[in-house]
């Protein structure tokens, strides 16, 4: 029997957003059986009655009180029994903080082989492995990759499946206990620090500034751009490249590109931002895009809608200048 | 603890932040040409900054490991520049496109090898293929406590204690060395080297081993490629730019004004 699997994840007690794309992923792979979600934590009853009603073939609960928060030794003991159990044909999990710490290590253990960030994925009806189509070279090609192994495995880019909708039918339930135990603890944790981080994907403006501001104190006057942009345009934000968090200017919640935030507003402003392809790819589908930056054949103009070359200390103050008269 | 022997796994790689007319598809080779420098992977080289940070407070000794078909020293030389104690090539013919699972394995083997290890650091991530997998895989294959996504690594009686990016902040977690730690970029950029001292380094009588897969116990038939069945561009991601004319204050006018008509 073949069964397509997927990892749910839980926010404030109902399958998050991801978990919904992924079982329309899932669903799409699973030959009309539907496919089954899989919890796990220290309560997950709410979450999987939830998730049932989206019409899964079945909702496996792990639960464990151990399985408490997300310690990455115990929630792989746990994922890899569950595995071991429902010997599914393939799993798959978000390309997210949980999938991306599990999957590796669950590949190793189970002898399988994990594709990561795949955007497209279909069944080879010759040999029923998995084809995972994934951006490679920072977005600069789509590769197809398949691998020998079972379960087959791969982690799923966000906002790239449609979510889920209602099922008709209320997916199985089905309990799985795990043996789990503080030994297997391997990294300790000593705190959570919850900082204030910015949804750089709720912003209608970003103004984003790289390695060209030259100094930290560049984004002094991208904040100034900013404020003068809320009066027209409301909810605007500070972005940046990956350069400027390597160099300690800003902090990485900032950061726009393959390993920050993927975002489409509806203007992007790129300053001092040359362009890098894993920098384009988290920002190349916002509607408008305006670029500033001193050298003509950068990246970032060929893909701008409007831009100037010239450098952004003799533009921005003039342009802040402007917006405050006009608006 | 007196001294920390760190090992550093550094990637070498077409410069990813190359333009784009730079990077074309050969989709019958299913083969990604990168017509660019080679370099250090960005995230690697933030591992490396971590390591010599740590062998500057405490003393000790980094060895980077670099795997490949062909490495080259020159690129890989730049590890010594900025503070390495030791590079070593792991270079053999079958080591050409290997899939992510037998890269960790070979560096496994050459990890054994080497033996005497508190800390192996690799980056999250490399900047061409943008797997993620190797630093984990190794760890799990090391039997290693394995930490992901570093910002900050501080030795503590022992132990290595890190601030771990979480999707709320971050997370300090600890855990006996050995131990392996990926590397993120909030970490920090590899500090500069001067050319003066790059140079003196490529110039450097110095020889640089090069292990072979026999020579690290690896049997070359249980490696396997990476399984590409099909390559393509990527979808034009192009448009056309209109750019401001005049002088400064005359383009700020008018991009101000474009901004305004999207209001």
């Amino acid at each position: 029997m073949t069964e397509v699997l997927i990892l749910g994840e839980i926010k404030d007690g109902s399958p998050d957003l991801r978990t919904l794309e992924l079982l329309s992923a899932g669903n799409a792979l699973s030959n009309g059986a539907g496919c089954s979600i899989l919890f796990m934590g220290d309560s997950v009853a709410e979450a999987a009655n939830k998730a049932a009603a989206y019409g899964p073939h079945t909702v496996y609960r792990v639960e464990h009180p151990l399985l408490k928060g997300f310690q990455p030794d115990l929630w792989l003991g746990a994922l890899e029994q569950a595995c071991r159990r429902i010997h599914p044909s393939v799993l798959l999990m978000g390309h997210s903080f949980v999938g991306m710490d599990l999957g590796p290590r669950l590949a190793c253990r189970l002898n399988s082989r994990l594709t990561t960030d795949c955007i497209d994925l279909s069944i080879d009806p010759e040999d029923g492995l998995l084809l995972r189509t994934k951006p490679v070279s920072g977005g600069n090609a789509i590769s197809v990759f398949k691998c020998p192994g079972q379960p087959q495995l791969a982690t799923v880019r966000g906002k790239v499946f449609a979510p889920a909708e209602p099922g008709d039918r209320p997916g199985d339930m089905v309990d799985i206990q795990v043996e789990i135990d503080p030994s297997m603890i391997r990294v300790e944790s000593i705190e959570i620090v919850e900082e204030e981080t910015v949804s750089l994907d709720k912003a209608n403006v970003v103004v984003a500034g790289g390695a060209g501001l030259g100094e930290a104190d560049g984004f002094e006057l991208l904040e100034e751009l900013a404020a003068a942009l809320r009066k027209s345009f409301g909810n605007v934000m500070i972005g940046c490249s990956r350069v400027a968090v390597d160099k300690g200017w800003i902090s990485s919640d900032h950061q726009v590109g393959l390993t920050g935030t993927m975002i489409s507003p509806d203007i992007y402003v790129a300053v001092g931002i040359s362009g890098a392809i894993q920098h384009l790819v988290g920002m190349v589908h916002s509607k408008k895009i305006i670029a500033i930056n001193t050298d003509p054949a950068c990246n970032i103009f060929k893909v701008a809608d409007y831009g100037i070359v010239e450098d952004y200390e003799d533009i921005v103050p003039a342009l802040v200048e402007k917006l405050e008269e006009l608006s | 603890m007196t001294e920390i022997r760190i090992i550093v796994c550094a990637k070498q790689i077409p410069d990813p932040e190359a333009p784009l007319s730079d990077v074309s598809v050969d989709a019958e080779k299913l083969e990604v040409i990168v017509d660019a420098p080679q370099v250090i992977s960005p995230f690697d080289e933030n591992a490396l900054e971590a390591a010599v940070r740590l062998t500057e407070d405490m003393g000790g000794k980094i060895t980077v490991l670099s795997l490949g078909k062909k490495v080259s020293d020159t690129v890989l030389r730049k590890s010594l520049a900025a503070g390495a104690d030791e590079l070593i090539l792991l270079e053999d013919d079958q080591f050409e496109k290997l899939d992510s699972h037998s890269t960790a394995a070979a560096l496994a083997k050459a990890i054994q090898k080497i033996g005497d290890y508190d800390l192996v650091l690799t980056g999250r991530q490399a900047g061409d293929w943008d797997s993620g997998q190797v630093g984990l895989l190794l760890g799990e294959m090391l039997g290693l406590p394995c930490i992901s996504l570093a910002r900050d690594i501080t030795i503590e009686d022992g132990s290595v204690v890190v601030k771990k990016g979480i999707p709320e902040g971050y997370e300090r977690v600890k855990a006996k060395m050995p131990a392996l730690v990926t590397v993120s970029n909030e970490v920090g950029e590899l500090r500069y080297i001067s050319r003066t001292r790059m140079l003196k380094m490529i110039q450097g009588a110095r020889s640089i081993p090069s292990w072979s897969a026999l020579e690290i116990g690896v049997n070359p038939e249980a490696l396997q490629k990476m399984a590409i069945t099909a390559l393509s561009s990527p979808p034009d991601m192009g448009r056309d730019c209109q750019f401001m004319e005049g002088a400064p204050k005359e383009m700020a006018e008018k991009l101000a004004a474009v901004f305004m008509a999207l209001k």
